[in-house]
């Protein structure tokens, strides 16, 4: 089993880094190349980066940003928020992205699914969910959370994991913001019943909710934004906090 | 000193080239057989499906070219499976370099191998100066078994080959160009052979 990734998560959004808090009340907070190095020069495993640009503006600013951020880290960086269709995934592949994800576009059309890992590998193609637990379970949203889509999180998951994604990044809508921790049932069932890791998003406040993420689920990373970009966790200390708890990190 | 990168229709290939540029290094990505072989340095990367790329690999009569290199040369990712005789994914028929056949990861670990796990019995100059244990960034669903050309061994539910040499032929399943200073230490070994 390879170490626990730890993955900070810069929003982007004409090209500067924000993040929003429940997805609104967005906050600047600075350059992504620079944040991002500064990020893997701190022991982060690996970076998402989710563009938040309009999409009639992001095709001109999303390569560009996506080339730099190659050119300048020596970690593996995914990029999400930019991919509707077959094409947008190959330009940002030649802008020297490692991973792109999809979400919205993907439930829309779930064969681009088939189509990114056909053409360019399952390594290439991260699932992103956004779901929401009601009454009836766990219900998939799209558009940054605004509509909902009628799938179920774990059905979606499987069939997202059958269609040749190569990864499943979960983000619980209940816990996204409110800093109380992961969603650690659900973020459990998902691992083990699929065959293809897990990243878990949404949640995080301290360094005690990694550990129980880490400790009491089989997933193989934890995302989180605010909590590295305000300050609030230091990650070489994180990390070895973790490691003293028993759980593999790559120190 | 000319460092070459085999291009051919395989992802991500360019962040091996920036990898170089961060390091300094004159890099070129290119399929002319000429700049190949004329290089100091050749690296043959990748990312993608095995059958296919040797067919395009054969298609270009790249194949033929690799094999008779004289100067070192890294294959990475993709590129240490091809090495090897042949591959299970869609039993493809690879270059001989390595005599093991590529086999896929099974039972209960998750398919594909992705993140960061230790490399240990690290013996060879392409790994001087690389701690025993460290940590490099995989992202594989087929391996190398265990053979006498190791290097480097690795596991993932089964012990597996994380990096060989024979002769001048290099070749790491992990990404030396994702893998951090670690990473950065392999090429710069590689560049200096």
């Amino acid at each position: 089993m390879p170490a626990k990734r730890i993955i900070p998560c810069l929003d982007v959004k004409e090209g500067k880094t924000v993040k929003g808090i429940r997805f609104e009340d967005i906050r600047d907070v600075g350059d992504p190349v620079e944040m991002g190095k500064r990020y893997s020069e701190e022991g982060a495993d690996e970076l998402v980066y989710l563009d938040i640009t309009a999409s009639h503006e992001k095709r001109k600013t999303l390569p560009e940003l996506v080339r730099n951020i190659a050119a300048n880290l020596n970690i593996p960086f995914t990029v999400g928020g930019g991919v509707s269709n077959l094409e947008d995934a190959r330009v940002l592949l030649e802008a020297g992205a490692d991973k792109i994800s999809v979400n919205s576009a993907a439930v829309r059309s779930p064969d681009l699914i088939d189509e990114i890992a056909r053409n360019y590998g399952s390594q290439f193609v991260t699932l992103a969910i956004d779901a929401r637990q009601e009454e009836q379970g766990w219900h998939v949203y799209i558009n940054g959370g605004r509509v909902e889509t009628g799938k179920e999180l774990f059905d979606w998951a499987r069939e997202g994991q059958e269609r040749g994604c190569g990864e499943i990044l979960f983000t619980s809508m209940n816990h996204d913001g409110a800093k109380r921790g992961y969603a650690l049932e659900a973020l459990d069932e998902l691992s083990q019943s699929l065959s293809i890791p897990v990243i878990a998003s949404g949640g995080a406040g301290s360094r005690e909710h990694f550990a129980e993420l880490f400790t009491g689920t089989h997933v193989d990373a934890a995302l989180a934004a605010s909590v590295f970009h305000y300050q609030e966790i230091d990650i070489p200390q994180m990390k070895n906090y973790l490691n003293h708890q028993g759980i593999e990190v790559r120190l | 000193m000319k460092t070459v990168i085999i291009k051919y229709n395989a992802g991500n290939i360019r962040s091996v080239d920036f990898a170089l540029k961060r390091l300094n290094m004159e890099s070129e990505i290119t399929d002319d057989h000429e700049k190949i072989r004329r290089a100091d340095k050749v690296i043959f990367p990748g990312v993608g499906e095995a059958k296919s790329t040797m067919d395009h690999l054969r298609s270009q009569g790249l194949d033929r070219l690799i094999l008779q290199l004289k100067q070192p040369v890294l294959g990475i990712c993709l590129g240490m499976q091809l090495m090897c005789d042949e591959s299970e994914e869609r039993n493809a028929s690879c270059l001989g370099i390595v005599p093991v056949r590529v086999r896929r990861f099974g039972g209960p670990v998750k398919v594909p191998h992705m993140g960061w796990s230790r490399i240990t019995g690290l013996r060879s100059p392409l790994l001087e100066g690389v701690p025993e244990g460290s940590y490099v960034y995989f992202v594989h669903s087929y391996y190398v078994p265990d053979n006498q050309y190791s290097i480097a061994t690795s596991s993932h539910g089964v012990s597996f080959s994380a990096a060989v040499q024979r002769e001048h032929f290099y070749a790491v399943q992990f990404h030396p160009e994702k893998s951090g200073r670690t990473g950065e230490r392999i090429l710069k070994n590689f560049l200096s052979l």
